[in-house]
Formats: structure tokens, sequence, C-alpha cells
């Protein structure tokens, strides 16, 4: 096979011994770790402005309206020029709150989704860690965020914040399960763990279509639950406007508030692109068949842009939710989870279970 | 087992209305009715405010430069912020009679609410609300305005 201009795997070894030839060891990985810490946080900053903007473009066109048109291009700049007024205002203190863990909370928050960033796989070899569990990791890390919002609403002294914190935990706990039990579905599939393992086993099909019926149910469980794990409508109880004035965040201002913002979507991100990576066969390109021209001309569109294309998607529908459904009952919300998506699951994991033994998937 | 039966009836019932709520959403996302964003300084020109819109407080004046204030004062008491302040003086009729006739009708619009009381209260129709709402300037007093116009008058059939 020629040499796949895609494949990222030789540009990060050469930058990696080139690093390592120029200085001593200790030296060259301490400039990796900070130049894939200074790549991972302009991609973060861009990519949750952007989805901020898209958000408020797109339930605007759903809603009959225009959104913002006016900063920029059609209000491309919009949401950059809305962090510069955040980072300008003021920082609020809150009497009797507790200062320590009201200033760490945001931190905490943003800290998780910044480490669950790192495990996806954009591109071949254009992945900053690929642990052998990285589905375990991605799970593990990115159900942190909600410690920060515990520790928000807590610190906050205000009821609002308490309550709405309260919820949120009660919300992971219960919804933590179905994201897990759905994305196992596709490790017993695929056998593996590792996330670019998983992509590699999809390289003759994504998972949605080799999977039988199972792989969809569980696509679907994963879409509803990740939604509720992010914190976003209709399962946004943790900062119900119209009960909770905001929620964990109400007593949080200027570039706080923003960290939380910023974290809540670049969640939506991550479980998108999670989606992405497990079920959508991450960058692999759109193949129907063996060998034909269709597959191609597929082939000619570099991964990064494949896993773009679906990431963007996920968050389309994800955000099509959220402009649909009206906002769950708490009872409503665990009775979702408890009666209806933990036992289709389980049914789930046991037909798929029995699908590989019997070795009938593809 | 009909519990069982009625589970996944009920899960598939879901879906589908979750679905038909989609189904309308989308069917705006993709092509949206009318949009109702008023681009509003481009549009400025054939902007129409609708009929009940509460811009600020007029006096109708008709072509013969008459109004229909007759001073009698009942929508500066009813005012809830001192906005309104009548100025009056009295006039000789030419039988002999003494009227009291409006002298200036003051109007503070930096102090007014909008709450549209003068316009309810008063007993000859006399106040309006006009559509005009790009209120701003840059000195205070401009906002203080005399809603008769200078050299009006009375019409003959309010009395």
């Amino acid at each position: 096979m020629a040499v796949n201009i895609y494949d990222f795997t030789e540009l990060t070894r050469n930058i990696g011994s080139g690093l390592q030839r120029a200085m001593s060891p200790g030296w060259a990985r301490a400039t990796e770790y900070v130049i894939i810490g200074l790549a991972f946080l302009l991609f973060y900053a861009v990519t949750g402005l952007y989805i901020i903007y898209g958000e408020r473009r797109i339930c605007a066109f759903m809603q009959n309206r225009l959104g913002p048109n006016r900063v920029g291009p059609a209000g491309l700049f919009q949401t950059i020029a809305d962090l510069i007024k955040l980072l300008t205002k003021e920082l609020i203190p809150i009497r009797n709150a507790d200062k320590l863990l009201f200033n760490v909370a945001p931190f905490i928050v943003i800290i998780a989704s910044f480490m669950a960033i790192a495990a996806i796989p954009f591109a071949r070899g254009l992945q900053a860690l690929d642990f052998e569990i990285g589905i375990f990791y991605v799970i593990a890390v990115s159900s942190l965020g909600v410690v920060g919002i515990l520790l928000a609403g807590w610190s906050s002294n205000s009821k609002y914040s308490l309550i709405g914190a309260m919820r949120s935990g009660a919300q992971i706990i219960s919804y933590e399960l179905s994201v897990g039990l759905s994305l196992l579905t596709i490790v017993v599939y695929s056998g593996t763990m590792q996330l670019s393992g998983i992509i590699e086993s999809q390289a003759n099909g994504w998972w949605i279509f080799k999977g039988h019926i199972p792989a969809l149910v569980a696509f679907l469980v994963f879409l509803v639950a990740s939604t509720a794990e992010t914190n976003r409508g209709p399962f946004d109880l943790a900062e119900a406007e119209s009960e909770l004035t905001a929620g964990f965040h109400t007593e949080y201002s200027g570039i706080r508030f923003a960290f939380f913002f910023l974290a809540e979507y670049m969640n939506m991100f991550i479980v998108a692109s999670i989606a992405t990576t497990v079920f959508l066969g991450g960058w692999m390109p759109l193949h129907f068949g063996l060998n034909n021209t269709f597959n191609h001309v597929m082939d000619i569109i570099p991964p990064v842009v494949w896993y773009l294309i679906k990431t963007a998607s996920v968050v389309f529908v994800m955000m099509w939710f959220k402009w649909t459904f009206p906002r769950l009952r708490i009872d409503q919300l665990l009775t979702l989870e408890w009666k209806y998506l933990l036992p289709i699951n389980l049914v789930n994991i046991v037909v798929v279970a029995f699908l590989c033994l019997m070795g009938w998937h593809f | 087992m009909r519990s069982v039966i009625n589970y996944i009836k009920e899960i598939l019932a879901g879906i589908r209305t979750l679905w038909a709520g989609m189904r309308v959403t989308g069917k705006y996302f993709v092509s949206p009715g009318e949009i109702v964003t008023q681009k509003y300084p481009e549009n400025r020109d054939e902007l129409v405010m609708f009929d009940r819109f509460k811009g600020e407080v007029i006096m109708p004046h008709d072509e013969n430069n008459q109004h229909r204030c007759t001073g009698c004062g009942i929508c500066q008491m009813n005012c809830p912020n001192g906005s309104i302040e009548i100025l009056t003086r009295k006039e000789m009729t030419p039988d002999g009679k003494e009227v009291r006739i409006i002298d200036k009708h003051v109007y503070h619009l930096g102090m007014c609410t909008f709450c549209g009381l003068c316009v309810k209260t008063c007993p000859s129709n006399a106040l309006a609300f006009g559509q005009q709402f790009e209120n701003a300037v840059f000195d205070r007093t401009k906002l203080t305005k005399i809603l008769n116009k200078p050299g009006s008058s009375i019409k003959k059939e309010v009395k």
C-alpha cells in the first residue's frame, strides 16, 4: 500500500524523535507535554466557542428566529466577543461562601472535560493518550465533572445552587450506568477497550451498521443517557432556569461562569466524539460494499474531516433534542433511567454477548 | 406476559411521540417559516409598529391644528410618577363667560413608565400613544415635551 498521507503516526513520531535528538530526554518530554497541552487548549477554546455559536444559531432557526448575526460575517465572532466581555466582568465574592471550594469548582469541571478530550482519536496517530482501557478512562474522567458541580452547589451558600447540584448528582449516578453499559455492548462486539482498536475494528463497517439491532439500541440509549449526563435539555434539571434561576452556577459570575458554560458545551462535544468513535466508526470514511468508486471518493476526504462531520452531526442531534423536548421532572428522569433505559440495556448486552458467542456478527 | 407487551408498547409509543416532536422542529430548521426577527436598523424605513404599541404619549391634532384637550387635569392627577403637568389659563368667551383652556400640556418623557393611565382616563380622548420609540437624546431637557402644538385650539364639539 502506498504511503497514506492521512496517517499522522509517522509525523508525530518524527516530531517526537526530533525533540529527543535536540535535547535531553527530560526536556524533550516536557516540551512534548507543553506542545500537546497548548494545542488542546486552543482546540478546546475554539471548539467550545463555536459549538455555543452553533447552538444559538440552530435554536434560532428552529424557533423561526435569526440568532446572532451582527458580529463578523453571519455573527461568527459573536461568542468571541462574549468571551471578551465575560473576561472583563467583575467576579462577585459571595458572603459566607466556602471561598476555596467556590474558587476551585469551575476548574474541576473544566479540567475533567479537558482530561477526557486527550483520549479522543481525531485521526490515525492523532491521539494524545491511547490507553488500552481508553473507554474506561473516558467514562471515569468525564464523570469527574459532577464533583465540580456538587462543590459549586455546596460552596455557593445558596439554596438554588444546592438543589441544582443535588439533582445533578442524582442524575449522574443514574445515567452513568446507562452510558457505561451501552458502551460495553460495543466493547463486547469489538473485543477491546482501546479507542484506536475499536476504530480499527470498524474498518469494514461501522458498528451501528454491522452490529445488528442491539448496536442501534445501544446507540439510542447512549444518546439519551449522554444527553442526561451532560446536564443538557431535556435533562437540564441541574440548572432549570424556571425553577432554580441558574441551578448550580447561580452565584458565579464573569469568567468562572464562562468556565462552567464552556465545560458544558465541551462535554457535549466529548460525548458526541465518544459516540462517533464507538458507534459511527471514528475517523473511518463511509463505505458501501467492498471495492467501488464511491469508496475511493470517500477515502479522499481526510479522516479528521470525517471525524468532525460525524461529531457535528451527533452534536446537532443533541441540540435538536434540547430545542424540541420539554424538561423532565426529577421523578420522570429517574423513572426513565431505572425503569426503561437500564432494563433495556441489560437485556441488550445479554443479546450482544449471545450474538458474539455464536459468531453471528460480521 | 401482558405487562411485558404493554411495557414494549409504551416504549414504542414514547419513541413515536418524541419523533413527532422532533419532526416539527426539524421541519422548521430546514424550512423556516416567516422569520420573526426584525433586522432593526436596516428596516427602519419600512418598520411598522402594531396598533397597541405604547411608544410615547402624544396629543393628536387635526388639520386645523385643533386638539381635544380641555385642560381638566385628570391625566395629571392619575399619573403615578408626576410625568404630566397641566398649565391652564382663563379666557373670556365673546358672550362674557370665563372658560379654562389649556396653555401647556407638559409631558416629561424621561419619567414616564408608559403605564397608559393618562390615555385611559382622559374623559375627552385627547391623549393617545404614538408609534415613535427612538427616544434616546444626549440632553435630558429634550425629554420634556409640550404636547399641544403652538397656536392650537380646542375642537368645538369637545366642551
